[in-house]
């Protein structure tokens, strides 16, 4: 039980893109063909599987406070956690390239798809993102982080394919010239980042969501659900 | 401009408009967005980045000619990492608050990619001093845009500028809420940063055709 609500909480309640704008650069860059996205995409879910749960070992056996205890009781005072950027960056780095070679060697037809976006997933942010959620969140055990990893990763790849289709349909209306292109992508990512936020109370009853927005009243609620419809309808022409 | 030719100096002023990082390079959107309710995270932000940029792009530029081309993100990655290690202490050591509210996007300025494109496109090719100056251009591009959106979020969102009421009722019952102004509390929420972001984009590219994309 645990697992699926953290499964469907990283998918769609903290949405890598819509709730926390992570790995939007590669998000706004890769999307203006459907299949391309769906390659970054795949490969951001399967870089995230590997190194979440790689940095949350990294995080529980070296780099918290204490958490050296199991070299002998006089390590049971260091607190190495100022060194966590530099050891997930490098874990990252390291992982992605490594990634790449194995699959290279044993997938050719995998690597030719997948193998031009993964030295750009380095630096994507939703990947350090990732490993610097999961430390912030406290994830509790290794199956969990290697849930939420690909969770998070499924919803990174559910937004990036959403905006994708959007994209190559609405090179067919007439968007305002100085909107064209960045502006109306933008405009329309706010519109569905407004749309999932509609499923904060989803699993948590509503609870998590006061931290967020102490002030939003019943008014700005009724907005919000409009323009979700919108959306919704939006989708289903595209669909058609 | 007895210190700087022109064209050093075009490399500090074309990054504030028509070679923005953010509304036309499209680079480190991420923390852009994720920051900016508050003014005063957004300032910290964009000092933190210029910080980072500048110093990095110094560093990467000096060692320029030593760094093996095949392992140069890895080593990068080393400079930012260490570079933002030293603003996350700071922050820590001096404004601790405000450093839980930035959470873990102090730690995402390592993979903000201005500060990778950056370092790929100038630094790994000019000598340090040109190479600072364009890392201070596209931090200062950056942080611009970083203020702007936090300045209308939070004088929309809560009323405030820096923590200080704007927007109040300076003596009972006379200011704007008592002619029936409200708080716009969805300004507060991420998604209005896309859109504010949004329209910081269609306003510029309005005022200069050329910047006008195909479809």
């Amino acid at each position: 039980m645990e697992h699926i609500e953290l499964f469907f909480k990283s998918i769609f309640i903290d949405n890598m893109v819509f709730a926390t704008f992570l790995g939007m650069c590669s998000y706004l860059a890769v999307s203006k063909k459907v299949s391309t996205a769906v390659g970054l995409g795949a490969a951001v879910i399967f870089v995230l599987a590997v190194t979440v749960p790689l940095n949350w070992l990294l995080d529980q056996y070296i780099l918290q406070p204490g958490a050296l205890k199991w070299l002998g009781a006089e390590y049971a005072d260091y607190d190495l956690s100022f060194l966590s950027f530099i050891m997930f960056i490098a874990t990252i780095a390291t992982m992605v390239q490594l990634v790449e070679i194995i699959v290279e060697k044993f997938s050719p037809s995998l690597y030719n798809s997948l193998g031009i976006f993964l030295p750009l997933i380095a630096v994507n942010c939703a990947i350090l993102g990732g490993s610097l959620f999961m430390q912030s969140r406290e994830i509790a055990s290794l199956g969990l982080s290697l849930t939420y990893g690909v969770g998070s990763g499924i919803g990174w790849f559910l937004a990036i394919l959403a905006i994708a289709a959007i994209r190559e349909k609405i090179r067919y209306s007439s968007v305002p010239p100085a909107l064209r292109g960045l502006g109306i992508t933008f405009i329309i990512t706010g519109l569905m980042a407004i749309g999932f936020m509609s499923f904060g109370g989803m699993l948590t009853g509503g609870d998590e969501e006061k931290k967020e927005s102490p002030k939003v009243e019943a008014k700005v609620e009724k907005k919000e659900i409009k323009e979700a419809k919108e959306i919704v309808a939006e989708n289903t022409i595209i669909n058609e | 401009m007895g210190l700087l030719s022109k064209k050093d100096a075009a490399l500090l002023t074309d990054p504030l408009a028509d070679n923005n990082p953010i509304t036309i390079q499209v680079l480190g959107i991420c923390s852009a967005l994720a920051i900016t309710a508050e003014l005063k995270a957004s300032i910290v932000m964009a000092v933190s980045v210029m910080f980072v940029l500048g110093l990095g792009n110094v560093v990467i530029s000096l060692m320029r000619n030593i760094i093996p081309s095949k392992i140069r993100i890895i080593v990068q990655l080393i400079v930012v990492a260490t570079l933002v290690i030293i603003v996350d202490l700071v922050l820590k050591a001096f404004q601790y608050e405000l450093s839980k509210t930035l959470s873990v996007f102090v730690g995402l300025i390592i993979t903000n990619c201005i500060i990778m494109g950056r370092f790929e496109a100038f630094a790994l090719g000019n000598k340090p001093w040109r190479s600072f100056l364009d890392g201070i251009g596209n931090a200062v591009g950056y942080g611009v845009i970083l203020i702007i959106v936090g300045f209308f979020r939070e004088l929309l969102g809560s009323g405030t500028l820096l923590g200080f009421k704007v927007l109040g009722d300076p003596i009972e019952k006379t200011g704007l809420y008592a002619i029936g102004y409200e708080n716009n509390g969805f300004m507060l929420l991420s998604p209005m940063a896309l859109i504010v972001v949004g329209i910081i984009i269609w306003i510029q590219r309005s005022k200069n055709k050329a910047l006008i994309e195909e479809n």
